[in-house]
């Protein structure tokens, strides 16, 4: 359970339990987009609220316009092949929606 | 090719990096040279951080298994009911506490570096800013767990929360058993800095 805050979620993309992708891609520099989540599928549990961007504040930028974040959950079983815990473990990162596309909605 | 030259093999924070050194020292230098921040600033910010310990986190749990309206309090704005207790939490990062329930197990690591709640726990030990705990924690976290004594019962949901970005969590443990009659101050004694990790349990 993870605690009540305030959020705003007006310039937010991804709603709560959308199904996401998180893009495989290169970064150049300072990032917080760990490496062993990049072209992961998780979902949204939900968004947290907007921050200045790391990559452009890492380099002396202005970090605007801020990001909205958000706590996206993986299925350890699916993260890894070979999972040797429970099929119910999960995995929650913070991951800002730059780094996120929409995957379709599953029925 | 010769290839005599030692490869890093682990980038532990613990591990001496002497050039990181020489260039920290010689940065701070000029930082105080140009009195944009000076020595007795920094050294004050690490005073205030290493005079932080795991106490006040104890203390803040404990006050929330005792106190359904502080528990509420600290789950909505965990600074301000941090602030009732005389501690005092930035505004930014997001501190938030993570519910440890009866069929919910939080562990909390930072792998990119070794994000932290500070300001309530103090610096973070050691192993919490090893390769090892960083790299095996998502991905057996039930065997890393094991290794802190720490069985995780087979029905229970085990939540990994990697700490990349803009929040840092204390993790809220589970009111051990039998410790109805205990005081605040008792409860206070159980808490251990691992269990606010989520690498623990607390126990009597």
């Amino acid at each position: 359970m993870i605690s009540s805050i305030t959020r705003h979620a007006s310039n937010a993309k991804f709603a709560d339990g959308h199904s996401v992708q998180v893009i495989k891609d290169e970064s150049l520099g300072h990032c917080r987009t760990p490496l062993y989540v990049r072209g992961a599928v998780g979902k949204v549990v939900s968004y947290i609220g907007s921050y200045k961007n790391p990559e452009d504040l890492a380099y002396g930028g202005s970090g605007l316009p801020e990001s909205p974040l958000y706590w996206v959950e993986f299925n350890l079983a699916e993260l890894w092949v070979n999972y040797s815990g429970d099929p119910t473990d999960t995995l929650q990162v913070e991951v800002y929606e730059h780094w996120l596309r929409k995957l379709a909605q599953e029925s | 090719m010769p290839h005599d030259h030692p490869h890093p093999t682990s980038r532990d924070h613990s591990e001496p990096r002497p050039a990181f050194d020489k260039l920290l020292s010689q940065v701070l230098a000029k930082l105080d040279h140009s009195g944009l921040l000076t020595s007795a600033e920094v050294t004050a910010q690490i005073e205030d951080m290493e005079g932080r310990t795991p106490t006040e986190g104890a203390r803040l749990v404990a006050r929330c298994w005792a106190d359904p309206e502080f528990l509420d309090l600290a789950r909505k704005d965990l600074p301000a009911a941090a602030a009732k207790l005389g501690v005092s939490m930035p505004a930014h990062p997001v501190f938030l506490l993570l519910e440890n329930t009866e069929e919910l197990h939080h562990v909390v690591v930072c792998t990119l570096c070794s994000c932290y709640p500070r300001p309530i726990l103090g610096p973070p030990p050691v192993w919490y800013k090893s390769r090892n705990y960083r790299s095996r924690v998502v991905v057996e976290p039930r065997e890393v767990l094991a290794e802190f004594g720490t069985v995780i019962r087979e029905k229970a949901n085990l939540r990994v929360v990697d700490s990349t970005a803009d929040c840092r969590y204390l993790v809220l443990p589970l009111r051990p058993r039998g410790t109805e009659n205990l005081t605040e101050k008792e409860l206070a004694d159980l808490v251990t800095r691992d269990s606010m990790i989520g690498v623990t349990n607390v126990s009597m």
